[in-house]
């Protein structure tokens, strides 16, 4: 039996898209910005923070990077939390050692729990952003709006509590949402999210309340996406992230600012053997006189001042 | 259901009339940027679902808006420096959401052929009648925006009936005669254009489009490294380029703007581009122009070369 004509209907075939979160446009188009200082690069390195449950629901799927053996999967429970105990300590000293104010992206529980962590953050110096409750914990279309109304607030509040700080950005957990997601971030004075890797600058988000900012850190030179997903060696991911650094450095140059956000995880990164691969990664990104290292937050701030004075 | 499509002859490689490009050349060089559209909540299909989780898939629906957003014009302005212009394969919808890409792709005199609607709406499960239609409405969209009589075809998301092809010769045919509807890129049987048959007699081929090279199959399916996709590239050609001397052949790079585009990824296909224009005896084209030059000159002769070598084998059976 055929489908039904309406399967050949399509009401939204019309100019910009499909939906109306964010105005079209091409990045190349937009004027451009200059960074603080006349810096043509942004570099945002975020520090994913992560609790992976040993009882993982898995709803409405297995959150990538999670369980996948049967209850107790103590590898992939204890792997993930080796992160939060050792991981983290190694990648701090590597962040010093280049001088990098990192953002926190960090599961609101985890906060919660680990308020040791939470205080050798703080010390080292960064911004918090929230990353939903846990990783067992995700937004997602059909998602009853009362329930995820409940996880956003919890989850920002939380932080906000236990960081002492404003809270200003929000990484979903797999970077996934449901339709209400921005509407209930921006309810909660959530200013910007990151979970659209569709451009290499920040751009303007429409919510029932007021604008939000949608800041992309992009997914595809994460190392849990080159070496955990892929599969491709530690020594191929500092190749894969130099060369997406140069383009976008030579890219700036010639048309305007551009924002390069790295996505790290301690769980990974941290490893003994992959420790030193983000350190040559550091020092590559370091010492270049157009680029501006700065948290989120302040990037954020810097991209509302430039469309200001435009 | 068929155990085969039977749409083309056995012919073996090593039995073909020889092939020579304009200028002698030894390939037919051509670079096929799909440009998508991919909806955020597309209707479900039975059975194919467009995206793996509960909609929004923002993961997925996000990248893919990058290519447009941002990763278009990185490849164009590859494509520019290296005087290749592309065929794109291209989400018709898109006429209408993004025409600013178009214009841009018409200034520089760039092939549009038709690759659906949405590449989430699929060829499964419609009616022949559905199919034909929708296969009109993508050739009118182009027309409409461009003025151009599409000459190729890849069906959406790779969906296909075992009508398709039948479809769109005959929608191709009616629209603008022998001026529209002549390839399909759905077939990977071969390295060089083929005869293929449709129902209604058209003159119809394949034209070489290669799922090996596609950045999508090579980034997302094969979980390639883009370091080793300029070699696949460079090594893909070198072959390509050593056995045009004896006749000539075709390649293909399909892309992606939200894959070749990526900035850890788009030097490895200016390296390849860079290589493969670098050679004298390359002509670069677009798909039309392949299809139009083999019909003119070799398609008659490749239907002589298969019904002869048909006639032998069965004499030998």
């Amino acid at each position: 039996m055929a489908l039904n004509d309406d399967y050949l209907d399509y009401p939204l075939r019309r100019h910009g898209y499909d939906h109306e979160r964010y105005a079209w446009s091409m990045l190349s188009e937009r004027p451009t910005v200059t960074w603080p200082e006349g810096k043509t690069l942004a570099v945002w390195i975020n520090i994913s923070l992560q609790f992976y449950p040993l009882n993982q629901r898995g709803k409405p799927f297995k959150v990538p990077n999670g369980m996948t053996m049967p209850y107790p999967d103590l590898r992939h429970f204890s792997l993930r939390d080796y992160g939060n105990r050792v991981g983290i300590y190694r990648v701090l000293k590597a962040l010093t050692a280049y001088n990098i104010t990192p953002t926190f992206a960090i599961n609101a529980q985890l906060a919660e729990q680990t308020p040791y962590l939470v205080q050798r953050l703080k010390e080292h110096g960064g911004e918090f952003i929230a990353h939903g409750w846990n990783m067992d914990h995700l937004h997602y279309g059909g998602q009853p709006i009362e329930e995820e109304a409940e996880l956003v607030k919890r989850s920002v509040d939380t932080l906000r509590r236990v960081t002492g700080q404003p809270v200003r950005g929000w990484l979903s957990p797999a970077k996934h949402q449901s339709f209400n997601t921005p509407d209930l971030l921006a309810e909660n004075c959530i200013e910007y999210c990151a979970d659209w890797v569709n451009d290499d600058m920040p751009y303007a988000c429409e919510t029932k309340t007021g604008c939000l900012t949608m800041m992309p850190l992009a997914t595809e030179i994460e190392d849990q996406f080159v070496i955990g997903q892929n599969l491709h060696s530690e020594d191929s991911w500092v190749t894969q992230v130099k060369d997406a650094f140069d383009f976008l450095l030579a890219e700036s140059r010639e048309q305007g600012g551009r924002l390069f956000a790295l996505n790290l995880h301690p769980w990974l990164v941290g490893q003994p053997h992959r420790i030193a691969c983000l350190e040559e990664v550091l020092a590559h990104i370091s010492g270049h006189p157009e680029v501006w290292q700065a948290p989120a937050g302040e990037i954020l701030d810097a991209f509302h001042r430039a469309g200001e004075q435009a | 259901m068929k155990e085969s499509l039977g749409v083309y002859d056995y012919w073996a490689y090593d039995q073909r009339p020889k092939i020579t490009w304009p200028g002698g050349a030894k390939v037919a060089f051509w670079v096929a940027p799909n440009i998508e559209y991919y909806e955020l909540d597309p209707p479900l299909n039975p059975q194919r679902n467009p995206w793996p989780h509960p909609h929004p898939s923002v993961p997925g629906y996000s990248i893919r808006d990058y290519g447009n957003r941002v990763g278009h014009q990185r490849q164009m302005a590859l494509l520019d420096k290296y005087g290749i212009r592309g065929s794109v394969s291209l989400s018709v919808a898109l006429c209408e959401h993004h025409p600013e890409i178009i214009q841009m792709c018409r200034e520089r005199d760039w092939e549009f052929f038709s690759h659906g609607i949405y590449n989430t709406r699929y060829t499964y499960g419609l009616s022949e009648a559905q199919e034909r239609a929708m296969i009109r409405d993508s050739m009118e969209t182009i027309h409409r925006h461009t003025g151009q009589a599409c000459a190729g075809y890849l069906a959406p998301a790779l969906s296909h009936s075992e009508r398709t092809l039948d479809l769109f010769a005959e929608v191709g045919e009616e629209l603008f005669g022998d001026k529209g509807g002549l390839y399909t890129c759905d077939l990977f049987h071969d390295d060089q254009p083929t005869p293929v048959s449709v129902r209604s007699g058209k003159r119809f081929i394949s034209m070489p489009y290669s799922l090996e090279m596609n950045d999508t199959i090579v980034y997302a399916v094969n979980k390639v490294e883009p370091r080793q996709y300029a070699t696949m590239l460079k090594r893909h050609f070198d072959r390509l380029y050593a056995e045009g001397a004896e006749s000539g052949t075709v390649m293909c790079i399909p892309t992606h703007n939200y894959q070749v585009s990526c900035p850890h990824r788009i030097k490895a296909f200016e390296e390849a581009l860079e290589y493969i224009t670098g050679h004298p005896d390359v002509w670069v084209a677009t798909g039309r122009e392949i299809a139009d030059y083999y019909l003119a000159n070799y398609y008659d002769v490749a239907l002589d070369s298969i019904a002869a070598q048909a006639a032998t084998a069965s004499k030998q059976g």
